[in-house]
């Protein structure tokens, strides 16, 4: 081998040869997951729009938005084949006496919608992250600003870390326990409403403490020292400044809460219900009400009833829909927070 | 460290010479002869035998001087000589961090000591104000910070706040700068005119006394002498307390100056004798540039 030409030639050695197969791992590892991520989203997508559009005007299956769900019923009518969901039939039946005698093939939840799967979901997703945020900020103003710093509130912040590596199961039984037969609440909104935020509390109140640090200091001191009290310190200068943080979190959060199935099946979701939640005779009816969750119909639609090509379009249909569905609330949480953040820069 | 009980004398002789200084003093340096000053300065701020300790570690040993109404008073001293430890002294802003206590020594602001435990710290810090080193404008518009103190003490009257505002902001020479942007974002402005900002805000509320912990420490000089000019300005109406690492600085703005070392009170006189003919020779070391 030659000499090197000149000071700042390559040298032939190991260090050189490693480069490529190392930056090769990190590019494959990192598209590996991409391409997972992708296949399920085009799965969920390509199979679900199949139920969620139509070709014809308008476009959209607005039966499968706006209906609860019902039996399918499949026959063969004057040589056709025939799909009606449960109430059509049964008209159709009276329009057509001979069809009573029909031979029809029914298949549970296939026909209608999800609408109230949404509406509870969208339900359980407001309430609880109200309750999860009110206090998950409170607990952390009360870390970050008020306690001193010490072995107990050091074990207080390691018990919250821990609380967020508990199985969501665990919390869905701890709220079945406490909730729905301790308090007497039964599967109700408010059981599922408080299991949830306990279940994301630790994210929130974590979140909120690292966004209530990155506040500076000097805010702080800046208002003290003009004779603001500590509470004026933290409700005009420390909070405000902190709020884009601590959505950020919470947007995370959203998408937990919406997609959980384990701590709502014992204490919120009902697997059919077919009054929507709004239809209550008293007010007070309505926190003590179950609700239809999609995650839960999900699970009930694909794994508790039989199984064919039917259920198929209400799965994927259904899955779809949670995206979408999830998508906007964390839009919707997001532009707040970029409303907010755009207030106060610093 | 020392411990308390065995504060060295040589300090107490000091604070009694100084006084002593103070009785015959002169004209002080920066002042402008033809000003009216009062012929006799009462003391504003009298601070007994202080010490002040962080946990274990004594930042303050047996600190005795008194401070005078309607001057400006300097703190020098090379880092962590305990100026800026006791500039926190005067409005409590030392409670805020853990583990500090005074166990023994008085401040007292119009004879009342300050660390008494029925001294509301809400009263102490709205008339004693403070300017900190790292300028710290809030991330509101430059008028919402002039009226943040204004607000919090109840007064929300419109043009009530609008004259305030005004005159706050032409008190800290900022008014012509930033007249056209008042709800501009208060840190779009400069570093030193954030200062000035910052200066505006603590006069908004009428404090009697204006604590300066470095204002210029992170400015240009002409930020710099801005500031400075405008402590001339204010010195006829606060009586003000700088904290400085600038040595001319001190000489061109204050009338008496306080030299401190390791925690302890060297030597307090009118800024002039301090810088042309000082007693201690500690001091002379310092202000000569041989240390610190």
């Amino acid at each position: 081998m030659n000499p090197p030409q000149h000071p700042f030639s390559v040298r032939p050695g190991a260090v050189h040869h490693r480069e490529q197969p190392v930056f090769w791992l990190f590019r494959v590892a990192t598209y590996f997951i991409l391409a997972c991520g992708a296949a399920v989203f085009l799965n969920i997508v390509v199979k679900g729009a199949g139920t969620v559009f139509k070709t014809e005007a308008p476009f959209i299956n607005t039966t499968f938005l706006t209906e609860a769900p019902e039996s399918l019923y499949i026959f063969e009518w004057e040589g056709k084949k025939m799909e009606m969901g449960d109430r059509e039939f049964r008209a159709f039946k009276e329009q057509n006496p001979a069809a009573a005698k029909v031979k029809a093939e029914s298949f549970v939840y296939s026909a209608g919608g999800i609408w109230p799967c949404i509406v509870g979901t969208v339900l359980l997703v407001v309430g609880s992250m109200t309750i999860a945020l009110a206090l998950g900020v409170c607990a952390a103003i009360y870390l970050n600003e008020y306690a001193r710093d010490g072995a107990f509130i050091r074990f207080v912040r390691l018990a919250i870390l821990n609380l967020a590596g508990v199985p969501s199961i665990v919390f869905g039984l701890f709220g079945f326990g406490m909730f729905v037969i301790f308090f007497g609440w039964n599967v109700s909104l408010l059981a599922g409403w408080f299991t949830l935020a306990f279940m994301v509390l630790p994210v929130v109140i974590t979140a909120s403490e690292e966004s209530l640090k990155a506040v500076p200091k000097g805010f702080r001191e800046g208002s003290l020292a003009l004779g603001a009290t500590k509470w004026q310190t933290i409700r005009k200068n420390v909070l405000p400044y902190a709020l884009p943080g601590i959505l950020t979190s919470s947007i995370l959060g959203i998408a937990r809460v919406a997609g959980e199935t384990a701590p709502i099946m014992f204490t919120a979701a009902y697997v059919v219900r077919d009054k929507l939640p709004w239809e209550v005779e008293q007010l007070g009816d309505f926190f003590f009400q179950g609700v239809m969750a999609l995650p839960y119909h999900i699970y009930v639609v694909s794994s508790k009833i039989p199984q064919n090509e039917y259920t198929e379009r209400v799965q994927y249909g259904t899955a779809f829909v949670f995206l979408v569905i999830v998508a906007l609330i964390a839009t919707v949480s997001i532009l707040l927070r970029n409303r907010l953040r755009n207030r106060y820069r610093w | 460290m020392e411990s308390p009980s065995t504060a060295s004398p040589t300090d107490r002789d000091k604070a009694a010479n100084s006084s002593v200084r103070m009785g015959t003093a002169s004209l002080p340096a920066g002042t402008d002869p033809s000003a009216p000053r009062s012929p006799a300065s009462r003391t504003l701020i009298d601070i007994e035998h202080l010490d002040f300790f962080y946990g274990q570690t004594q930042a303050l040993n047996d600190i005795s001087l008194k401070i005078q109404d309607h001057k400006v008073t300097a703190f020098i001293g090379p880092s962590g000589c305990g100026k800026s430890t006791l500039l926190r002294c005067f409005n409590r802003m030392n409670d805020l961090i853990d583990g500090t206590r005074v166990p023994r020594g008085t401040i007292k602001i119009h004879g009342v000591d300050i660390y008494q435990p029925d001294v509301d710290v809400i009263e102490l810090r709205k008339r004693v104000g403070m300017v900190f080193q790292k300028s710290n404008p809030f991330p509101k518009s430059i008028y919402e910070n002039i009226t943040y103190g204004l607000r919090l003490h109840g007064k929300t009257e419109k043009s009530k706040l609008d004259e305030i505002v005004e005159k706050s902001l032409r008190g800290a020479a900022l008014w012509d700068e930033v007249k056209d942007r008042l709800h501009a974002n208060g840190l779009g402005l400069s570093g030193g005119q954030q200062q000035r900002l910052c200066i505006a805000r603590a006069i908004a509320v009428e404090p009697e006394v204006i604590l300066m912990d470095e204002p210029c420490s992170a400015l240009d000089p002409v930020a710099t002498a801005k500031i400075e000019e405008l402590i001339q300005e204010l010195r006829s109406r606060f009586s003000i307390v700088i904290v400085t690492h600038n040595m001319q600085q001190a000489a061109r703005v204050s009338d008496r100056t306080a030299f401190f070392y390791l925690g302890r009170l060297i030597e307090y006189a009118d800024t002039r004798d301090i810088f042309t003919n000082p007693a201690n020779p500690q001091t002379e070391a310092y202000v000569s540039g041989r240390f610190g």
